[in-house]
């Protein structure tokens, strides 16, 4: 259990950041808005408790990695690091337009605290196994941590890195995935169907523990836990909503991407400014 | 409000339509009277259009889910049985992420398999360079039996998929996002897969364009012709195979030649005619329009043209420089080699 003042802090922090990507959306003309409020607060987490990291040296050798394999995620992740010190939020302004450093997929030749290019799915978890192998390699003592989206999960290459990743025992390595249940077209489990998938990961050598993806609590207790395990690489699904925090936007597939008016922004910030 | 029509299609109000919505019904009412046809998506239904045929005939419908690889080698099986299997999804996934399944299992295996590949180019600009494709000429090219085709517009795109679904093997169709300005008024116009289409006569530039690209060039030599040059636009919309009488006919009429594309400049239109150029024998200015060895930025579509030089603005720009360039005319070569 997290102390309530910590609790609290995070659950600030998440809110005051959900409306910063409501802000974002509105000004860039549109962005993958449902996945990034669903996988918000595995985010805030690993940015606000976990993640070793040091925002004047975004290239620190030492530094904790992380990977957001569902780069369309990218505006949740941008607005992030401006919020820990990366680059200054007024860059975000310019998010979308022509020759700004960020689009709806971030660059880490362009944006500061971005570890790897992301945007084409089934990419992250290979890239993550490698980093937490080349940290061992060498002896170094930093964690990766890989944020998946859970369509991307039907793409062969997540299921090859799958069997590396507990072949080679990467135990610096904790993957999220973010059970939203939506993807592009609809639900997965009506287009291609994913469950049981505790059970698959587990048969492909992994620890799994499921969880409430937006309780602080939860996130928390994984995280810590996955840490400990010494013997296998650790898969925390995440029961997500997708657009969490946006009362007209859960669970609404129409909402995988889209841009805001006056109206609906206004109505996204009330209803984010509604949540605990 | 203009009707399109084929043989066996007719599209009512379709210059309202983009590119992708224009295809999306063609390749429906096909869907309509051939039963063979069956349409194949990686959870990209609704951002490719292909989702209509999914709406009117769901049976024959089969939606895979973030998986452009297994669809692309299940849709060769498909093909296998007598079926001919559309698939459609982003170039970026059909021409690189399953690059190989395209070139062993539909090509090598000589299957009768259409890939209608969407945001192509820069056209998905402000997704950036990870859903960006301007490669995929170039790799679709050099695969044995690919017919590879780029269209300029709906019109053209109704056309293609109509002709694609009569070639036996496989084919390739390159299309953008949807929001490309139109080229054609009606459908009143000539479409031959391998046949450039004149647009413009001209004796002094050719330029020969593919794609988007195509109107504006048209911009570019009308503008040209103001200032009193004479260019001649080629619509280049089959890439292979390639028109190459069209080609050495413009060798030989104009001297000069640009080639545009929203491509690289490796592997793609340019190169496709810089071979025939060569192979003519005969000397020739030569210039190619596309991205020089570079991933493109994010950006407005509209920008990003500009920007590389691929707009009205930046093919004005060519052909004058073109016009000043020297080349060696036939004889005089002894002496240089
Ligand atoms: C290899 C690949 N294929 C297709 C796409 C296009 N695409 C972007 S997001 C998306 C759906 C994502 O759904 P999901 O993975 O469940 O993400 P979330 O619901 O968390 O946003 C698709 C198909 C892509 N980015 N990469």
């Amino acid at each position: 259990m997290l102390q309530d003042a910590e609790r609290k802090t995070l659950q600030d922090t998440a809110r005051r950041l959900r409306e910063r990507i409501i802000e974002v959306t509105y000004s860039c003309g549109g962005a993958h808005v449902g996945g990034a409020m669903s996988q918000h607060d595995l985010l805030i987490a690993l940015y606000y408790k976990y993640l070793r990291i040091d925002p004047r040296n975004p290239r620190w050798e030492d530094r904790d990695r992380f990977v957001l394999s569902k780069g369309h995620g990218g505006v949740g992740h941008a607005v992030i690091l401006a919020d820990k010190g990366f680059y200054d939020t007024k860059l975000l302004d310019d998010f979308n337009k022509t020759g700004s450093p960020f689009g709806m997929h971030l660059d880490w030749l362009k944006v500061p605290g971005v570890d790897v290019s992301t945007g084409s799915l089934g990419h992250g978890l290979p890239l993550a196994l490698g980093m937490a192998l080349g940290g061992r390699q060498q002896g170094r003592d930093y964690r990766v941590y890989c944020v998946m989206s859970d369509g991307e999960l039907q793409e062969g290459s997540v299921w090859e890195a799958a069997m590396a990743a507990a072949q080679f025992k990467a135990t610096n390595l904790t993957a999220f995935v973010d059970r939203n249940k939506l993807s592009l077209d609809g639900p997965t489990e009506s287009i291609m169907a994913l469950e049981p998938l505790d059970k698959k990961f587990e048969a492909f050598g992994w620890r799994v523990l499921s969880i409430d993806g937006h309780d602080y609590d939860a996130i928390c207790e994984a995280i810590e836990t996955a840490h400990a395990e010494t013997g296998r690489p650790v898969m925390i699904i995440a029961d997500t909503i997708k657009g969490k925090g946006v009362d007209y936007m859960e669970n609404q597939t129409a909402w995988h991407y889209g841009g805001l008016d006056n109206d609906m922004r206004d109505r996204a910030l009330a209803s984010v400014r509604r949540m605990k | 409000m203009a009707k399109a029509q084929g043989l066996t299609w007719t599209v009512e109000d379709a210059d309202s339509m983009t590119q992708a919505e224009v295809y999306g019904e063609v390749l429906t009412q096909i869907g309509q009277q051939n039963p063979k046809v069956v349409a194949l998506t990686a959870d990209l239904a609704k951002s490719t259009k292909i989702g209509r045929f999914g709406e009117v005939i769901p049976e024959r419908f089969y939606n895979f889910g973030i998986a452009e690889a297994n669809m692309i080698a299940v849709a060769s099986g498909m093909a296998e049985t007598g079926l001919i299997p559309v698939v459609s999804t982003f170039a970026t996934f059909a021409s690189m992420r399953a690059a190989e399944f395209v070139r062993t299992d539909l090509c090598y295996q000589k299957r009768n398999v259409k890939i209608i590949a969407t945001h192509s180019g820069t056209s998905f600009g402000t997704a950036g360079t990870t859903h960006h494709c301007t490669e995929d000429l170039s790799i679709m090219r050099t695969f044995a039996g690919m017919t590879v085709i780029a269209p300029a517009d709906a019109y053209e795109t109704a056309r293609a998929v109509a002709a694609a679904i009569e070639i036996e093997g496989p084919v390739y169709i390159r299309i953008g996002r949807g929001f490309e300005p139109p080229l054609h008024k009606s459908m009143d116009f000539d479409f031959e897969v391998g046949k450039a289409i004149e647009l413009r006569e001209g004796t002094d530039v050719t330029v020969i364009a593919t794609g988007v690209t195509v109107v504006h060039a048209v911009e570019a030599a009308d503008r040209a012709r103001e200032q009193g040059v004479s260019v001649r636009v080629l619509d280049m919309h089959t890439i292979k195979p390639l028109d190459v009488d069209a080609v050495v006919r413009a060798v030989k009429d104009t001297r000069r030649i640009i080639t545009v594309e929203d491509h690289s400049t490796i592997g793609g239109l340019g190169t496709a005619v810089a071979d025939a150029i060569a192979a003519s024998g005969k000397g020739c200015a030569f210039k190619k329009l596309g991205y020089q060895d570079q991933f493109s930025i994010v950006g407005y579509p509209e920008d990003l043209l500009h920007l590389y030089k691929l707009d009205g603005d930046g093919i004005l720009e060519a052909i004058g420089l073109i016009l000043k360039q020297d080349f060696e005319q036939d004889e005089d070569w002894e002496d240089e080699i």
